[in-house]
């Protein structure tokens, strides 16, 4: 067991080196440059009295991709739905504890909602395009914020639909229902659409885990491009995945924070017993 | 002995199946028996005059030989119109504040509450009406509008009705809101949505086919219901040309005069015809809500 452990984390070393020679220089460790942080601060989660978060404390990077791995059920994704306060939408939820955006407490008493949510938004497991057509999917967010003005929102439709290449797939039946586009368009649609209300950190719940490999593929090359720009902030179970493009990874068991740090350094050199035996495949 | 037991099994199958089908085409049958069997009984009206006559002059004089049957089609699509304009708002809004607004303790004591509405007999909101509604109207609010008004109105038969099916669209429509998917909400919220937008142009949009549906069915019961409009809509046979004037649906023309005239084969005859055009409309009102309903489904692919 002890053996194959370490045949792992050697094949982990491995493809780091691989990735670093590669010319990628995001992974290397360091101080972020970009100035907007979220800052988690001692976040206790109870669901029907069932303490679901055990005092999560973690700093996220803007215009990095920060990968929130674990087993099932450890939390991650209550964790995700709390940076947007969509955990408010669960019933017999208690939250203590800060989030800060921008110097902003999202759960003191004067923060408001909708205008937390257009900061940071959220790309779903599932692709879950709205009931009507491709361009009011994209224009919603922009129509909902107060913009009227025909020209913008074409402009903005055009733009974002580009950004997730989907404009030249699409451009001839912008008025169609979305619900006729292939369930990987969607997804890049629901990417698109969050990205049309100009937030400055993205969400992502598996957002790759519904779709056919070659879309899961073309969500992840987004995110690697949109990283540019955005802090990106994503739940995933592919450990793969994890390994292939986050920037910094954060390990959590039994909704407490395990381990957290550079991608490289947390894969390779793993601090904690429980990490290591995740990463090595012990449990999933 | 496998095989044997297999073909009683089969056997029993193609029973079930065959006793289903009888069944079912029975019952589509009634239909076909009623409106059949209402069309030959007012064969006779028919015979004397004219389809276009019965049904475009207002002069009401069963004795003195004068059938004309639009006051009735009026007064039955004046009341109905106005229930649900009055119900259809108030159910939406109700709807959507019970689920999603509401507490689930608030659902759990208004539910029963609904039930409960849902489930009296329509003599009582007919009373209730007459005690209530009609001198409301008649001291309060119809002088405000009109010289006079006895309150046994349109707007009190509309109130009724309206009162009637409201119960009944808000279950439904909490329903039909029920089956739109959290992820839809979630997405809408998750881009700076408030809940009105999110009700707004989410699940409204989404439940579109389904509210459609519901008040359908809703319009269907307001057209035949009886007693409580009998009770309150003043029953004089005249085109209703304001809120507060009196007026006669079908339902009400044929529940109060059935039985009484029948020495007068005419009479009963144009009664029957009255029960007829009450059964032809419901029933293009469906068939024309079923193309409505296939229309919208085709155009927003729901």
């Amino acid at each position: 067991m002890d053996t194959e452990t370490q045949t792992f984390a050697g094949a982990f070393q491995r493809f780091g080196q691989w990735k670093e020679t590669d010319g990628s220089e995001a992974r290397t460790a360091g101080a972020p440059e970009g100035e907007n942080t979220i800052d988690i601060q001692g976040l206790n989660v109870y669901i029907q009295d069932k303490q679901i978060l055990k005092d999560v404390t973690l700093q996220l990077f803007d215009r990095k991709i920060t990968c929130i791995i674990g087993p099932s059920g450890c939390g991650k994704t209550t964790l995700l739905r709390s940076i947007n306060r969509m955990i408010d939408t669960t019933e017999h939820v208690r939250v203590e504890g800060n989030v800060i955006v921008d110097g902003e407490n999202i759960y003191g008493p004067k923060a408001e909602i909708t205008h937390i949510r257009k900061k940071i938004g959220l790309l779903s497991q599932r692709p879950t395009p709205l009931p009507m057509s491709i361009y009011d999917n994209i224009a919603f967010g922009c129509r909902i914020h107060g913009t009227r003005n025909k020209k913008k929102l074409d402009a903005i439709v055009e733009q974002y639909l580009r950004a997730t290449g989907l404009w030249d797939e699409v451009k001839d039946r912008l008025h169609n229902p979305a619900s006729g586009l292939s369930i990987g368009q969607q997804q890049r649609l629901c990417l698109a659409r969050g990205l049309a209300v100009e937030p400055q950190f993205i969400l992502a719940d598996e957002s790759t885990s519904a779709l056919d490999p070659v879309s899961s593929k073309h969500i992840e090359d987004l995110f690697l491009q949109l990283r540019e720009r955005y802090g990106i902030i994503m739940v995933t179970h592919t450990l793969r995945q994890a390994l292939r493009i986050a920037d910094y990874v954060v390990f959590m068991y039994l909704g407490e924070v395990i381990e957290k740090g550079p991608a490289d350094v947390l894969f390779n050199h793993p601090q904690h017993e429980l990490t290591k035996q995740y990463l090595s495949g012990v449990f999933s | 002995m496998a095989v044997p037991l297999l073909k009683k099994r089969l056997a029993k199958d193609r029973c079930a199946r065959s006793v289903m089908l009888a069944l079912t085409v029975l019952s589509l049958l009634l239909l076909v028996a009623m409106g059949v069997g209402l069309y030959l009984k007012s064969e006779m009206i028919l015979d004397r005059y004219s389809l276009w006559t019965l049904l475009t002059t207002s002069d009401w004089k069963p004795l003195k030989g004068s059938f004309g049957f639009l006051p009735f089609i009026a007064s039955t699509l004046a009341v109905t119109a106005l229930s649900i304009l009055i119900a259809l708002p108030i159910s939406l809004l109700t709807a959507l504040y019970l689920s999603e607004y509401a507490h689930s303790w608030t659902k759990r004591v208004v539910f029963p509450v609904l039930d409960i509405l849902a489930g009296i007999p329509s003599v009582v909101y007919g009373v209730w009406g007459t005690l209530i509604i009609v001198p409301w109207i008649a001291d309060a609010l119809g002088p405000h509008f009109v010289d006079y008004t006895s309150g046994y109105t349109v707007l009190a038969s509309g109130i009724v009705l309206g009162v009637m099916i409201l119960p009944v669209l808000v279950s439904l429509f909490i329903e039909i809101f029920t089956i739109v998917p959290q992820d839809y909400r979630d997405a809408a919220a998750s881009l700076g949505a408030t809940k009105w937008q999110v009700c707004r142009k989410v699940i409204l949009r989404k439940s579109l086919p389904g509210i459609i549906a519901a008040v359908v069915l809703a319009i269907s019961k307001a057209f035949g219901e009886t007693i409580a409009v009998l009770m309150v809509c003043g029953n004089s046979a005249s085109i209703p040309h304001s809120l507060f004037d009196p007026c006669y649906p079908l339902p009400a023309l044929i529940a109060n005069n059935y039985g009484e005239m029948l020495s007068l084969p005419l009479y009963e005859s144009a009664l029957m015809f009255a029960a007829f055009i009450l059964f032809f409309i419901i029933l293009v009102f469906n068939f024309a809500s079923r193309l409505l309903l296939r229309r919208v489904e085709k155009r927003y692919k729901l």
